[in-house]
């Protein structure tokens, strides 16, 4: 799971490519296919959240919690803050996300594998459960989240999606240069010692947990951030937004990709976004059954995902 | 001479089960101390108690003259107190590089940076000097799960060492080593051990290696230490000869170190 050095040093150019040929995309790509990748970009996010915690040997169940708080932070600070600013909401629902995260990584931590996985699960239900209870916030029907305005500028509109359209590719390229930085960090590498030997790193003199801890508060601040930008694109909340099938679908988006890469994610996440849309076009009633084999073919031919057909790790030969 | 570690009454119980009995160890800097002892006579478990990774049910242990007891064993290592394993603890999926990266990032301080990289040109080259100080330069980009066993024990070994530690614990260094190789792994330990003034203490069921490079023997029994002097005497030892090694030795033909 470790980088190629080449594509280490190479990644933070290929973002920038990347983020460039997505923002020309805005005056080309129709319509439907711009929403689908602004949504797409968002929810590659919340992916990455769940691809770093993989990186430490642990899959969160429920990372849909931070998401759906990103989301309600976004839609109640719109409507009962006033804020209309969409730097300014993302940001609040970042912080959200990771105070959230700095009071229940305390209890995570403590936790591994299927215990993980179902602690994480059972927070975000009961962020839903709450939610459907709260009438003040719509219940299950949620409420809907006003337009934004851009330090300032209140575009109409078309204006209005693209603007959406562009921030999406400009956050999701930020946090993907400044995650990839941090997995290749130092604090970065150590979660993979930490998924390999916790106990040798306790005797290196390090606290496995406060690692783990850090990993989790980064993974819950991207994903929050990935829900805010889901509120602002698709103006629009509810408490499915934490529900556990959410979680599940983060996981697979997850798989799909690979976690080789910060890319991966992204790249999950359009695939993901595309094949659902055409399957409940061509297939209404057996969308499901088709993400289901997708996923199939993918666990017997691509294990480590999409992503594994972009880069393959050389298998490392003893030096004679 | 002064003690670098020293426990006091040293007991630790597992139900009816007494792994360690009132242990009164005084290791000073630059010995070499070897210890014996059947399974289950207590010599992991001490290991264990003075690192911090199983607390004693009574007694104390003071390192460095400050005491460590109920500290974490990360706590521990940053005092200057590090350990290896009878099964070498690596990470079996990173290469020998980054598990030595990681070794030296962890070195510089119990907060590693969220920005900076680790791999560094500084970095690599401190582990390419080590690598070269252990032998295993060969097996750098190698992952560590292909790496043969007596090199994994090396490298083991060496990240132990990376934060220059005062004083080492060894369990079993040359367990699962092929008796070949055993001879050359503790002569590559020993020299860089003494290179770098490291006090030692190594668990091992081999008496030859034990007769060659310790200055110091304690022979383990039932939880208490039933002999402890120079090799030779507890080596020649009629007690230690019955319950620990089992059958007559012929001292002379070990060839103990003086």
């Amino acid at each position: 799971m470790s980088f190629p050095k080449h594509l280490a040093s190479s990644t933070g150019s290929a973002v920038a490519i990347a983020a460039l040929v997505f923002a020309a995309g805005t005056w080309v790509l129709p319509p439907w296919l711009a929403f689908l990748l602004t949504l797409a970009f968002a929810k590659g996010l919340v992916v990455l959240g769940v691809v770093i915690q993989m990186r430490a040997g642990l899959v969160s169940f429920g990372q849909a919690l931070f998401y759906c708080i990103g989301g309600y932070i976004v839609g109640l600070a719109s409507q009962s803050l006033g804020i209309s600013d969409a730097f300014a909401l993302l940001a609040l629902a970042t912080g959200a996300g990771i105070l959230m995260a700095l009071a229940c990584g305390w209890l995570l931590t403590r936790y591994r594998e299927i215990f993980f996985a179902m602690l994480t699960l059972a927070l975000s239900m009961i962020l839903y459960g709450a939610l459907v209870k709260s009438s003040a916030l719509g219940s299950t029907d949620g409420f809907n989240v006003a337009a934004p305005s851009f330090l300032g500028w209140t575009p109409q509109g078309d204006a209005q999606k693209q603007a959406l359209y562009l921030l999406s590719v400009a956050v999701a390229a930020a946090v993907a240069i400044g995650i990839h930085r941090f997995m290749v960090s130092s604090l970065g590498r150590v979660i993979e010692a930490v998924r390999e030997n916790e106990l040798r790193v306790e005797y290196l003199g390090l606290s496995p947990r406060a690692v783990l801890f850090s990993n989790y508060v980064v993974a819950a601040g991207i994903s929050a951030l990935g829900g805010g930008l889901t509120a602002l694109a698709s103006g629009h909340i509810d408490p499915d937004m934490a529900v556990w099938t959410t979680s599940g679908e983060f996981v697979f988006i997850a798989i799909l990709g690979g976690t080789g890469h910060v890319f991966a994610p992204f790249i999950g996440a359009i695939v993901f976004s595309v094949i659902r849309t055409f399957a409940i076009q061509e297939a209404p009633h057996f969308w499901q059954m088709t993400l289901g084999v997708v996923l199939l073919a993918l666990i017997l031919f691509l294990p480590k995902g999409l992503w594994s057909l972009i880069a393959r790790d050389k298998p490392a030969e003893v030096a004679t | 001479m002064s003690a670098i570690l020293e426990t006091r009454g040293l007991t630790r119980t597992f139900g009816a089960v007494v792994a360690a009995m009132n242990l009164n160890v005084r290791i000073d800097q630059g010995e070499i101390v070897g210890v014996i002892g059947s399974n289950g006579a207590g010599k992991t478990t001490f290991i264990n108690m003075v690192t911090g990774y199983l607390p004693p049910s009574s007694g104390e242990i003071l390192f460095d003259g400050h005491s460590v007891l109920g500290r974490q064993p990360r706590a521990i290592t940053r005092l200057g107190m590090v350990r290896s394993f009878q099964v070498a603890q690596l990470f079996p999926k990173l290469t020998v590089l980054e598990n030595a990266l990681v070794s030296l990032v962890a070195a510089e301080g119990p907060r590693p940076s969220f920005l900076c990289p680790l791999d560094t040109p500084q970095r690599r080259a401190k582990a390419d000097a080590i690598f070269a100080e252990f032998g295993v330069s060969r097996y750098r980009d190698v992952l560590v799960s292909a790496v043969p066993q007596g090199a994994r024990k090396l490298v083991d070994i060496a990240m132990a060492l990376v934060s220059q530690p005062r004083m080492l614990l060894l369990d079993e260094p040359t367990s699962g080593v092929s008796i070949e190789e055993k001879f050359a792994l503790m002569d590559t330990v020993m020299a860089v051990v003494r290179r770098h003034g490291v006090t030692i203490l190594f668990v091992e069921h081999d008496m030859e290696i034990v007769a060659r490079y310790v200055t110091r023997l304690m022979a383990f029994y039932s939880g208490e230490i039933i002999a402890d002097g120079p090799p030779k005497s507890v080596l020649g030892d009629a007690r230690v000869q019955e319950l620990v090694i089992g059958h007559h030795l012929d001292i002379n033909a070990l060839g103990v170190a003086a």
